[in-house]
């Protein structure tokens, strides 16, 4: 689904991505893992299509597809998500019409008409269902006055709406406690299938207890030094990265 | 001739003509007025209250200063200017001709009517000789000129006690019957005891001929009366609006006057509040957004003069192109106001590189015992933001919007009638060139 060929990225001439090669099936869970300062963040906006970053070497492809000319909004319509670690706040605009606009922007951009406000609701209903939301939140201002936990759980429930082919979910687990990150675990478990795939990306090892990855990859100076299967989260939370550099 | 010239011989045969309707007292202020206007000339970029907003190029037009024409209006065809989808007063002029066919007046229990009304019944002559003019005298030469011709506008008088249960629509249309025009609507508002009234106020213009409007509103709030006004100023490029505003607050009272910039050639607001008991509450809330080479200047002034009184004042500014806008804050804190809580809040986003903000906010404090903050912005559109919404799907023109949207929004909920905010909601989306996509 996901392929990433000797990815290199930099910000205002300062190189952050240096070479990433990376495979994502549909139906994997992968988690990105290192020390602060890795490139971790970076990667994600990368893929999510953040302009401020200039890809000057390299190749990412969605189902063979090349993404490098693509905006952030072409790249959601083609079933990318990212989940912001700090999202942000749009006081007078309700969780419920933000995600409206968002799934119909889409729909349109994909040659779909609008989805009926019936079926919208219907959707909407059934998501927060899943997700253990309260309908009282739907209509707040979008992130805004929201705890940590909120916002994350708010990050998740538009994922559940979007039904993106990749999620890319940028450290989603700092700032919560143990009750929040099994709330956010589990809708990701949830939406988990054979056709979506997830990109985790995290400095610690809880969440992962929670989504146990098919592939756990180091990132270090931009690049991946290590890749392996679940045990390889374990072990960096016993040894700390120092003894990868 | 200039226009000052125009003006001065046009008032002696302006007097002549209206002298006979109204009572010595209002001949005197008027008379006085145009010696303080005359004396002092319309203001220049010399004026410290004028630098950044020239009048040079809306003085040098050739208005017709005393339009008698009487235009008509199909009430289709300016339907769209009233908030319609409520009940509501409504005062309304054409050409600064009260038109009775578009208005709804009233003299049951208050008095919604016009200020020409008032000037020539007895009935009225306690209510003009106790407020016309008491605040706005002398303030500045141009609302000395609008004096010197005051003739008609609304005239608002609510008794104590008095909740008007709809708003009041004040509209002044111009038809563009003649090429260019100069207005001068006067109107008065005095609120008494514990009474409660809405007001939206209007000046629009109906073809693209020049238009300078150069109005003056005194109003009066008594021992707990609560005012809400609500200005639109959304007009065509070829008019011009000076708007002089003045507000006098008694003990307990809590005024608001909330100003929407949307368009217009040239647009000033002179907003001024003075505090004249304890426990009073003065909100100003603005927004603005205009583009092309449109300005808008907001000065503002709140005259704290008492103890335990509160102003917040939040000012919001898009501009686009090569707009200008102006905000001058100015808060005065006497010494004897202790307690005071005064906040004011200007922000500021510049689209485009050809626009300009000239802020200024004054702070002039003489008590010690006072909270007072004041926070000025200028800024762009915040890029980390921008992005978030363009990864959920959102076009950058949305996802632009949205933001702007987003920024005016605080400003917005201030609007206490649901269907105005409505509209007004949905003129931002429109200035903001945004379909935003869901009901608002």
């Amino acid at each position: 689904m996901l392929e990433i060929k000797n990815l290199h990225a930099k910000i205002e001439d300062k190189e952050i991505l240096k070479g990433i090669n990376l495979n994502v099936k549909a139906g994997e869970v992968h988690a990105i893992m290192g020390p602060n300062g890795s490139g971790k963040s970076t990667f994600a906006s990368v893929i999510a299509g953040r302009e401020d970053y200039v890809v000057n070497e390299g190749n990412i492809f969605l189902n063979n597809e090349d993404l490098d000319e693509l905006a952030p909004e072409e790249r959601a319509h083609k079933g990318i998500f990212m989940s912001f670690q700090y999202p942000v706040e749009i006081p007078g605009v309700t969780v419920t019409n933000f995600i409206k606009t968002a799934i119909n922007e889409t729909r349109k951009a994909n040659g779909h008409e609008e989805l009926p406000a019936k079926d919208m609701l219907k959707k909407i209903r059934e998501t927060a269902q899943l997700l253990d939301i309260d309908r009282k939140f739907l209509s707040r201002s979008l992130n805004t006055g929201f705890s940590g936990g909120e916002k994350k759980r708010n990050e998740i429930f538009q994922m559940a709406m979007l039904e993106p082919k990749l999620a890319i979910l940028d450290e989603t687990d700092s700032g919560l406690d143990i009750d929040a990150l099994k709330v956010v675990a589990n809708g990701v478990n949830k939406l988990k299938s054979q056709d979506n795939a997830v990109i985790i990306i995290t400095h610690y090892q809880r969440l992962l207890e929670y989504i146990v990855p098919d592939f756990v990859h180091v990132l270090h100076d931009g690049k991946i030094v290590k890749s392996g299967g679940p045990e390889l989260a374990l072990e960096l939370e016993e040894k700390g990265y120092d003894w990868l550099k | 001739m200039d226009l000052k010239e125009k003006l001065a011989a046009s008032f002696l045969a302006f007097e002549n003509k209206v002298s006979v309707d109204t009572d010595s007292n209002v001949h005197d202020i008027r008379s006085n007025a145009f010696d303080h206007f005359e004396q002092h000339g319309f203001p220049t970029k010399k004026d410290e209250d004028w630098k950044y907003t020239s009048l040079n190029s809306i003085l040098k037009h050739n208005y017709n200063v005393l339009p008698e024409t009487e235009a008509d209006v199909e009430f289709a065809a300016v339907k769209k200017f009233f908030l319609h989808e409520i009940d509501s007063y409504k005062i309304i002029f054409i050409d600064g001709v009260y038109s009775s066919f578009l208005s709804e007046t009233s003299h049951d229990g208050y008095d919604i009517c016009l200020l020409s009304a008032a000037f020539k019944k007895p009935k009225y002559k306690m209510v003009i000789d106790h407020y016309f003019d008491t605040l706005a005298s002398n303030k500045s030469s141009i609302t000395s000129l609008n004096t010197a011709f005051s003739k008609e506008g609304a005239y608002i008088n609510i008794p104590k006690n008095t909740v008007v249960p709809k708003p009041i629509q004040i509209i002044h249309f111009s038809t563009g019957s003649e090429a260019e025009i100069l207005l001068q609507p006067r109107n008065l508002l005095v609120v008494g005891e514990n009474s409660h009234v809405q007001i939206i106020e209007r000046h629009q213009s109906l073809s693209s001929n020049v238009v300078l409007t150069n109005s003056v509103t005194e109003i009066f709030a008594n021992k707990n009366a609560i005012i809400d006004y609500y200005k639109v100023q959304n007009d065509e490029k070829t008019a011009s609006l000076i708007d002089n505003t003045y507000v006098q607050q008694q003990q307990h009272s809590h005024v608001s006057v909330n100003t929407f910039s949307f368009g217009g050639n040239l647009t000033r607001n002179n907003l001024e509040f003075f505090q004249e008991g304890e426990h009073i509450d003065s909100t100003l809330n603005g927004i603005t957004i205009i583009g092309e080479k449109q300005l808008v200047d907001n000065h503002t002034l709140v005259m704290h003069k008492y103890p335990n009184c509160e102003s917040h004042e939040l000012y919001k500014g898009i501009y686009f192109d090569k707009a200008t806008g102006v905000f001058n804050g100015k808060v005065i804190v006497e010494k004897e106001a202790q307690k005071t809580n005064a906040f004011q809040q200007n922000n500021n986003i510049l689209i485009d590189d050809g626009a300009t903000i000239n802020a200024k906010p004054q702070l002039e404090i003489f008590a010690d015992d006072v909270k007072c903050s004041h926070g000025c912005t200028i800024g762009q559109l915040d890029t980390d933001a921008l992005f978030y919404l363009r990864s959920r799907g959102i076009p950058k023109k949305e996802a632009n919007g949205l933001l702007l949207y987003a920024f005016a929004n605080d400003a917005l909920d201030k609007i206490k009638i649901p269907e105005l905010k409505t509209r007004i909601t949905k003129l931002i989306a429109k200035k903001l060139g945004v379909d935003l996509g869901f009901d608002l």
